[in-house]
């Protein structure tokens, strides 16, 4: 707790006068590939984030995009130094994060979370909602006894879930309240960036809706600063308000959301924006029959 | 039986009627808890060479609907009523050996996730091959691996001579969706059910996928019954839409009267939770609050009364499924409002969308 302060302060001083909440700068994770038969030899590297720059402003969303395995998780975590970075940096409230050692990272845990893709592998099925949303309350220290508990309530109310909930475990709720429960996770420390790696791409659009609408709603009432992932940019402008478009481990667009949309400039953020569904179905149509007169 | 077209055993429309012709169709299911009653009176016609869509949230009964028209809900402690017709033959009343014939060879099925439907230890060549000589063992092994690689090549699957000896786990969700799909017309059906085949898929597979499906049904005239819970879909590639909601067709319609002219504020609900490309970005998504019911006990009157911000008084009774406007007796949904009051209340800041009425 002590260090937690100490450390707010350091790194409120040295906060960036842009007024980036978060700066990432030619950031890098390569994957070795090991073969050999007794001794793991590195032949070569996937290169899932290849030298990425952006930074964050708070209070802001920005949208990550791009298809399967263009290295948006791989980017999430090695910005919350989930996973060691091979080169490059990242700043958090301009203090430099790369390369921290696990205790100097466990302050800055409190500031920054991740909200999952998958609901139902995210949640421990042997713990309890009230236990998994009060887990790092606890062990922070920061509420105990009857205040957590009181606490974990208001966090579940706050995200759609009754307090009732408190006590079944998660394979009692649909993948849209697993989704709420990871939500009310990730806030229990009021953390000041959060990090949604495609939160809703496993839900029925209905809910997808749902947990975009609650995400903005969090975000005005408790001024979240959030990095929005998803491979479907139609939902990525929505929250977003800037996108960066991510392709095979490197960003090749970034710009406000509507202009990237709207006047795309790389090949790659056209085919993503092509393969969106048109809810209109006229519109639909003369956008396929444009596709097959072109090829 | 031979695979071949001229030997086919029914080759579509041939007899004038729908192709395929579902009349009061309800599934229920004895479980511990009680009944579920998973589908409840669901009618539709498929026409030849058209694709019907049916679109609703998890849990809605769109599956069960599906699997029950080729009798994959058989069993013990399942209770099916009413009437499944395939050229006018009555499927719901044959053998287990019968329907095994009208699987695969006149309606194939694809799933979400192809995974369940392919054996992991034989090569995607060797299912497809075992398939078509399942079916006419007088097809020789070397005429199957040919018409498996002409498959494989007809979904769109690159270098399929050699693909044809990998494994479905050497394949991509797309890759494996389209050999999927090459297995189901490996008997040439003349219905593909689809379930959810684009779900699990980037976007940009899904296009693809979209794109396939609406090919082959252009070109082989294979009629489709796709199954999703995202409207976005629907519009690229349906004919006809049924809207389900609590095992229960909700609305049904042309794709210009379910986009257009939506009645039923459920559907309202699913046009409103789409993030749409060409439209402003509104300040909210006007989306359906609440979770779909369950299917043990379904709320009294009309089934989407709790999650609905216009109900009244008369929604405590069950709306049947009706041609509520005069000039329009095929489009039908199952909501008291009248057709004057829809009109009004869908619009949500310029767009249609389920909202509770301002003021
Ligand atoms: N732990 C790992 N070891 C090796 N390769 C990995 C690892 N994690 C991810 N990758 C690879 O990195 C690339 C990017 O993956 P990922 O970041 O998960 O992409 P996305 O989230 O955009 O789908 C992929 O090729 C993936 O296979
Ligand atoms: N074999 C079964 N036994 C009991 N309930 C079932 C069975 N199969 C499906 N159901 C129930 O039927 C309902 C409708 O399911 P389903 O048709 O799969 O919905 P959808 O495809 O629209 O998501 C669900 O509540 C589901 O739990
Ligand atoms: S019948 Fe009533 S509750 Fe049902 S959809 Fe219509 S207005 Fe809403
Ligand atoms: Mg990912
Ligand atoms: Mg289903």
């Amino acid at each position: 707790m002590g260090s937690d302060v100490s450390g707010a302060t350091s790194t409120e001083a040295t906060t960036a006068p842009s007024g980036a909440l978060l700066e990432v700068t030619d950031l890098v994770k390569h994957f070795p590939i090991k073969s050999g038969l007794l001794f793991d030899r590195e032949v070569d590297q996937v290169r899932a984030v290849d030298g990425i720059s952006f930074s964050v402003d708070k209070g802001e969303t920005l949208g990550l995009v791009g298809e399967s395995g263009s290295g948006k998780s791989t980017a999430c975590r090695a910005v919350l130094q989930l996973l060691k970075p091979t080169s490059g940096s990242v700043k958090f409230e301009g203090q430099e994060i790369a390369g921290l050692g696990r205790r100097e990272l466990r302050p800055l845990r409190r500031e920054m979370q991740m909200i999952f893709q998958d609901p139902y592998a995210s949640l421990n099925p042997r713990k309890r909602v009230g236990q998994i949303v009060g887990d790092q309350l606890k062990i922070q220290k920061v509420a105990s006894g009857g205040e957590l508990r009181k606490r974990v309530e208001g966090l579940l109310d706050r995200v759609g879930l009754s307090p009732e909930h408190y006590n079944r475990f998660p394979h009692e709720f649909s993948g849209g309240q697993r989704q709420r429960i990871g939500i009310a996770r990730a806030l229990a420390l009021e953390p000041k960036l959060v990090i949604c790696d495609e939160p809703v791409s496993a839900l029925d659009v209905s809910i997808q809706a749902q947990i975009v609408n609650l995400l903005d709603d969090l975000q005005d009432e408790l001024r979240l600063t959030y990095v929005f992932v998803a491979h479907d940019i139609g939902v990525v402008r929505h929250i977003s308000d800037r996108i960066a478009v991510m392709n095979q481990g490197k960003i090749v667009e970034t710009g406000p959301a509507d202009q990237v949309c709207e006047h795309p400039r790389d090949a790659y953020t056209k085919k993503l924006l092509a393969a969106v569904p048109i809810a209109d179905p006229r519109e639909s149509a003369a956008r396929r029959a444009e596709r097959t007169a072109a090829g | 039986m031979s695979a071949t077209p001229e030997t086919a055993p029914v080759s579509p429309g041939t007899g004038g009627g729908p192709l395929l012709e579902v009349d009061g169709l309800r599934v229920g299911f004895a479980t511990e808890d009680g009944r579920v009653q998973a589908v409840d009176g669901v009618d539709f016609q498929l026409e030849p060479g058209e694709v019907l869509a049916i679109v609703g949230e998890s849990g809605s009964g769109k599956s069960v609907t599906a699997q029950t028209l080729i009798g994959l809900t058989r069993s013990p402690n399942s209770h099916i009523e009413g009437s499944v017709k395939l050229n006018g033959e009555e499927l719901t009343t044959l053998s287990e050996a019968q329907l095994q014939k009208v699987r695969g060879r006149q309606i194939a099925m694809i799933f979400q996730d192809p995974m369940t439907s392919m054996n992991p230890v034989y090569t995607v060549g060797r299912q497809i091959i075992e398939a078509i000589r399942a079916h006419d063992s007088k097809v020789g092994k070397r005429d199957a691996h040919r018409q498996a690689i002409e498959l494989l090549e007809a979904v769109g699957i690159p270098d399929a001579d050699r693909r044809v000896d990998a494994y479905p786990h050497e394949f991509s969700g797309g890759m494996r969706q389209r050999a999927m799909i090459a297995m189901g017309l490996a008997l040439e059906p003349s219905i593909l059910i689809a379930d959810e085949p684009t779900t699990a898929l980037d976007v940009t597979i899904q296009a693809q996928i979209l794109d396939l499906i609406q090919d082959l049904n252009r070109s082989r005239g294979l009629a489709t019954i796709l199954i999703t819970h995202d409207l976005g879909v629907v519009a690229e590639v349906a004919d006809r839409v049924l809207v389900m909601y609590g095992g229960k067709v909700v609305e049904r319609g042309t794709l210009t009267d379910i986009f257009y002219d939506p009645q039923h504020p459920y559907t309202w609900g699913l046009l409103g939770s789409l993030t749409r490309l060409d439209q402003p970005r509104p300040h909210r998504l006007p989306q359906i609050s609440g979770a779909p019911p369950s299917l043990l006990n379904l709320p009294s009157g009309c089934a989407f009364r709790p999650r609905c911000p216009h109900e009244f008084g008369k929604c405590k009774e069950v709306p049947g499924l009706e041609a509520r406007l005069p000039e329009d007796p095929n489009h039908r949904d199952r909501c008291w409002l009248t057709a004057e009051q829809k009109r009004r209340l869908r619009e949500v800041e310029g767009r249609i969308g389920l909202e509770e009425p301002r003021g």
